[in-house]
């Protein structure tokens, strides 16, 4: 067991696997000599060299076209996009190619590239580097979409990612790059895709989230508790394949949903949620569904970026009005 | 049969050299109080650049991006506009904002993280900072291409770091520059880096790098359009190949690249750590070229500069930057503007959002 922060962990699960495995690569800007602009690749450089840690030139729309060439030609890449704002240049690539590969050549080629970048708002960052546009990945057939909340499921969801034979869009949540460290298993292991995650138990209202905002809700769980509320608290952690048994499960159980995420709300996920949720479980609930999201804005530069994020005192306003029910 | 169909070249300017001794011949006719404006707006962009580092180190305003090295390449070309005239910066050319009218505190209101920073002066031609790079290539070229069909008579300047120049949106902006004969200049700032990532390519085999083309100036012969460098630490190359691009394209005699050869003298941004990846030996020898300096031994020479001068130059652009500093540091930005500026009406739901947001 080793204490790392998220960011390391995800430097360990590209070291473990590029180690085991000769297909596997990284590609990306500043991701070589740099170490990655917030060091997830450092001395990944040094140690496997330039032909499997490669610095490219600025484009996006390059480093996803060659990537799905790459992952057709037998390689594992593992592709780094600087910030969440500069993925949608390589949408057309990521949408019209990378997800539809597979069943354009029915099952003649595949696509297994992996595509990491750091996202979410919360770190005074300049405009661009604070977007969290999860929605559009999820919306696309033939994507997976996974995001890790905390260092050990980073690790062991993204080693499961670079093994998936299909494309994966992996989200890490910089703002909790560093805030949290924990016990990490060294060498190999799996956090197996698709499987959402109890943080906490309750009985009382179900919150659900992903990334940086599972702590949020971690903390209104824990400030509630002294009021006598009980909330489970549910890490969904792979958006696409949802974990929809596990979730529905905990709305079953409780009655109540809260759904908490950074982006806005116009068909955030949150939305696909509540429609699942009201679909099957409608007799079983107790009050509607209420989301905490950021607003149908571009996300604000960051003096105001704390009036736009979901944060303890929102979550606990919703869920008082959920236990009003 | 074999034959050459085509051959091309690529000119390189320098007028004033690293001494400050000027080509006779090439000297542009600027007058003494002219030449004195350009160097007071250097030192502007050098004090202003120097206050921002240390107020990021404050934490009084966020990531902070330096010019230090590139102020012959903004100050000589924003120069050469006239107020028709647009200008489409990225984020490093702070100097051409207050060149363009834009006051010093929207400056640090921006990079103090406030969007109140970029709301322009209408009688500024510029456009806002621009983070995605080389996507403001075509905006130049489509204001370039209103204008033409407006009959208006002006053009517009573009800046693009010399990464920029490997992304999609930088190709399509120069080849419907070329198509439409647009009046369109785009200056590349070449600075020999993309954060950690070179300009050039020193294995033969492998990459790396940004491209292995050997100038950026030659990307323009692709797309049928003039491509040329200067040395982009001598002003006095910038203004007068800008000037001239600028005055070709108001001609209607179409579009022109200028790539400018300077150095990032500082860390790409404040988050930036450069000894990772840069030699500071050869960082060195690039200061020694410095435009500043330089720019300064040619005035002197013209008995144009002293230290008389200097300190006033010096008192002036500090006093302007501290008041800029100070007015935004007053500044506190709406959290309601977060809906009112989406769309020119608030729709519905941000109507009910943001009302949600007041409770
Ligand atoms: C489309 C896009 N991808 C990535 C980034 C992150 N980024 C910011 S600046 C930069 C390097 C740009 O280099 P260059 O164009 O040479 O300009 P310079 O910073 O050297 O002035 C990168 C990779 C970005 N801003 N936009
Ligand atoms: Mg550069």
């Amino acid at each position: 067991m080793a204490r790392l922060t998220i960011v390391e962990a995800v430097r360990d699960a590209l070291d473990v696997e590029m180690g085991k495995d000769d297909r596997v690569i990284v590609l990306g800007e500043d991701v070589g000599a740099n170490g990655g602009v917030f060091r997830a690749t450092d001395g990944l450089y040094k140690k496997y060299g330039q032909k499997r840690v490669i610095d490219t030139p600025l484009s996006e729309s390059g480093i996803v076209g060659t990537s799905i060439g790459m992952a057709a030609n037998g390689l594992r890449p593992v592709a780094e996009i600087q910030f969440d704002g500069f993925t949608y240049p390589a949408f057309d690539q990521l949408f019209s190619h990378a997800a539809k590969l597979r069943n354009r050549s029915r099952g003649r080629y595949a696509c297994p590239l992996v595509l990491r970048f750091p996202y979410g708002g919360g770190i005074r960052a300049l405009e661009h580097h604070n977007e969290s546009p999860e929605t559009y990945f999820v919306h696309t057939p033939g994507l997976k979409v996974v995001v890790p909340s905390n260092p050990h499921d980073a690790k062991g969801l993204l080693i499961a990612s670079i093994r998936d034979p299909d494309p994966v869009v992996f989200m890490e949540p910089k703002r909790i790059y560093r805030a949290i460290r924990d016990n990490v298993p060294e060498g190999d292991y799996v956090v197996e895709l698709g499987r959402a995650r109890i943080a906490r138990e309750g009985t009382d209202v179900s919150l659900i989230a992903w990334g940086a905002m599972v702590r949020e809700c971690e903390k209104t769980a824990d400030q509630l508790a002294s009021k006598g509320i009980s909330c489970e608290v549910i890490d969904v952690r792979t958006l696409s394949p949802c974990d929809w048994d596990s979730l529905l499960a905990s709305a079953q159980k409780t009655g109540r949903v809260v759904v908490v995420h950074e982006a806005p709300r116009t068909l955030g996920f949150g939305a696909e949620i509540a429609a699942r949720v009201q679909e099957e479980l409608l007799l079983y609930l107790k009050s509607p569904i209420i989301r905490v999201t950021g607003y149908d804005t571009p996300f604000p530069y960051f003096k105001l970026e704390n009036e736009y994020l979901p944060n303890p005192e929102r979550i606990g306003r919703a869920v008082e009005q959920v236990m009003k029910f | 049969m074999e034959k050459t169909v085509k051959t091309f070249s690529v000119r390189y300017v320098q007028i004033l050299d690293e001494n400050g001794d000027v080509d006779k011949k090439l000297e542009p006719k600027l007058s003494s109080q002219q030449l004195r404006e350009l160097y007071k707006w250097m030192v502007v962009e050098r004090v202003f650049d120097n206050t921002a580092l240390s107020l990021q180190r404050e934490g009084r305003i966020g990531t902070y991006a330096q010019s230090l090295g590139e102020e012959a390449v903004h100050v000589g070309s924003v120069y050469a506009t006239s107020d028709a005239d647009w200008v489409f910066p990225d984020y490093r050319e702070h100097v051409a904002f207050l060149m363009k009218g834009v006051p010093v505190k929207s400056l640090f209101m921006h990079w103090g993280g406030s969007e109140d920073g970029m709301r322009l002066p209408e009688k500024s031609n510029i456009f806002p900072v621009c983070i995605p790079v080389g996507t403001q290539t075509l905006h130049g070229v489509g204001v370039a291409l209103a204008a033409k069909i407006k009959k208006e008579k002006l053009a517009t300047l573009t800046f693009v770091g010399d990464a920029s120049t490997s992304t999609g949106d930088f190709h399509e902006g120069m080849n419907f520059a070329g198509t439409f004969m647009a009046p369109a200049v785009i200056v590349v700032r070449n600075n020999h880096w993309a954060i950690s990532v070179p300009r050039t390519c020193n294995d033969p085999d492998w990459g790396g790098c940004q491209t292995r083309a050997e100038t950026l100036a030659q990307k323009a012969i692709a797309y049928g359009i003039e491509g040329i460098q200067v040395d982009g630490n001598d002003i006095l190359a910038v203004y007068s190949v800008v000037k001239k691009a600028l005055d070709k394209a108001r001609k209607g005699l179409g579009p022109t690249l200028v790539e400018c050869i300077c150095y990032r003298l500082g860390a790409h941004t404040t988050a930036d750590d450069p000894t990772r990846y840069q030699d500071p030996k050869v960082v060195a020898a690039w200061m020694r070229k410095e435009p500043l300096a330089r720019f300064q031994r040619y005035l002197k020479k013209k008995k144009l500069w002293d230290e008389k001068f200097e300190a006033a130059v010096q008192a002036e652009a500090k006093r302007m930057v501290q008041q800029g500093v100070q007015e935004a540091e007053q500044h506190k930005p709406k959290a309601t503007d977060m809906f009112d500026f989406v769309y020119e009406k608030l729709t519905p739901n941000l109507k009910k959002q943001r009302v949600e947001w007041q409770d």
